[in-house]
């Protein structure tokens, strides 16, 4: 790959871990997906417990939660990916460097990215422990967290171009957390899924297409969808900045 | 000294901010060796010229040339050739001085293993000697304008352009960075733009007046402050009560 994309990854990625507030983000997703962990797995063993297994139970349920962990999070970890460099300055050291706009979005992409995953590493240690004990579904934890790898990258790509809006990063992470909700929650607007607007707004929604990697379901049109998405906003990003470069 | 040699070439550039102009069919060269002083009242156009040039902002109009690249068809090259000092020093407070410049060399293209070498001697030119390990937002304002010109000298570059380089030092600051332009001068062509006219006495070979978006005096200084001249005078001339 491109040496200045992994570059301004990884200066994002250091300067991210000198601040408390990666390091206190990790902490909460943990605590917070452990408790999601916790209670499905007491429910299992108690003796009148479903015929469901385990990793139906446990594991499909942590996950399911964890997304809306990460999601209301979100907000937090992308808003000052491009604002910040604007507020600060130093988006002109970068803009009269001999690199790219595409190499600088692509870089903080990659970037937040990397910071996703290591989320997803961390609470997917939770499920595992379990192997000492039992068998488990491997091939469900696998679709499960390539699922949720795909729903982060389109988050923090909606993130991204958020933060490119503007120079607060406030604004910024109050506005991706409205488009994630709305992201989220319209699919209610599908829970009668016979007509066709219902069944359009019930696709639309970044949650749905999560549920089929939950039950194991490794359908490609799922996937397609989340490439799409974070396709879609990482080129609006680099529109964004270089539209600013011409006239703003 | 040599001076024949072009190094930028500025052809009718313009600008607008909505409809707003910033500058109008700007037009300039600048040679290998000599320092040039942009000289205007506040608003004239300076930052937006000199964020042209370094490919920050791009031109409605016109061409820049940097060393015969475009910096709009062939902007790697043309911006290897550029250390840049914006107005708003461009630094991250969250880095320590050794790791901040480092990554500017990197973002620069400095080789692998020429950036031991490049940072060692950038730090000496600009007196930050055994600091590389002091977090930037603990400087004081001279040591980050100090780290802010060591950014944009890093890579050797064959232009380097300040934006109001001495702007709220105290006047010791102020002479050690105008100490530190001469030294520079040496190797390097330098644009820096100001708004205090002695600084452009003490530092300039040469003096760009720009007023409203326009070029209204291109000149050597030896040129201009013949006989009873003034660059106060002159300046206020050009640039004075319409």
């Amino acid at each position: 790959m491109n040496n200045n994309i992994i570059l301004i990854a990884i200066n994002e990625l250091r300067r991210f871990f000198k601040s408390p507030l990666a390091w206190i983000i990790l902490a909460v997703v943990q605590f917070l997906v452990a408790i999601f962990f916790y209670v499905p797995l007491v429910m299992y063993l108690q003796p009148a417990s479903t015929a469901a297994g385990l990793t139906d139970t446990v594991v499909s349920t942590m996950y399911g939660f964890a997304a809306y962990i990460i999601l209301i999070i979100s907000p937090l970890l992308t808003m000052r990916l491009i604002s910040e460099e604007r507020q600060l300055g130093t988006i002109k050291l970068l803009l009269s460097s001999p690199i790219s706009i595409t190499e600088i979005v692509l870089g903080k992409f990659l970037g937040i990215t990397i910071f996703y995953l290591l989320i997803l590493l961390m609470i997917t240690l939770m499920p595992l422990s379990l192997l000492f004990g039992t068998q488990l579904d491997l091939g469900q934890i696998a679709s499960s967290l390539v699922g949720l790898f795909l729903l982060t990258t389109s988050i923090a790509s909606i993130g991204l171009f958020l933060s490119s809006l503007t120079n607060s990063p406030t604004i910024s992470a109050v506005s991706t957390f409205g488009i994630l909700l709305l992201l989220l929650i319209i699919k209610v607007g599908g829970t009668n899924a016979s007509s066709m607007t219902a069944l359009i707004f019930s696709y639309i929604s970044i949650d749905s297409h999560y549920n089929n990697f939950l039950t194991g379901l490794f359908n490609s049109a799922d996937i397609f969808y989340y490439i799409i998405l974070t396709t879609f906003f990482i080129i609006l990003c680099i529109w964004r900045l270089d539209a600013e470069r011409t006239y703003g | 000294m040599k001076k024949d040699k072009v190094l930028i070439s500025v052809n009718s550039l313009s600008r607008f901010y909505g409809q707003k102009c910033a500058i109008e069919n700007i037009s300039f060269d600048a040679h290998q060796g000599e320092i040039l002083g942009l000289l205007g009242p506040n608003g004239a156009g300076k930052s937006t010229t000199m964020q042209i040039i370094c490919g920050v902002i791009a031109a409605n109009n016109g061409s820049v040339s940097i060393v015969g690249h475009d910096i709009h068809d062939a902007p790697k090259q043309a911006k290897q050739n550029i250390g840049f000092l914006p107005e708003e020093l461009p630094l991250y407070h969250d880095l320590n001085i050794d790791e901040y410049l480092l990554y500017s060399a990197k973002l620069r293209g400095v080789k692998k293993t020429k950036l031991e070498n490049a940072l060692t001697s950038c730090k000496q030119r600009c007196g930050l000697e055994n600091m590389g390990s002091h977090l930037i937002q603990n400087l004081s304002k001279g040591f980050k304008q100090r780290v802010g010109i060591a950014q944009a000298i890093i890579h050797t570059p064959s232009i380097i352009i300040l934006d109001e380089p001495t702007s709220g030092l105290d006047p010791k600051q102020i002479l050690e960075i105008r100490g530190l332009m001469h030294e520079l001068s040496k190797d390097h062509s330098i644009i820096l733009s100001t708004h205090i006219l002695s600084e452009v006495e003490a530092v300039c070979d040469r003096v760009l007046i720009i007023n409203k978006g326009n070029i209204v005096l291109d000149q050597y200084l030896k040129e201009l402050l013949t006989g009873n001249n003034s660059l106060e005078s002159v300046f206020l001339n050009l640039t004075g009560e319409q």
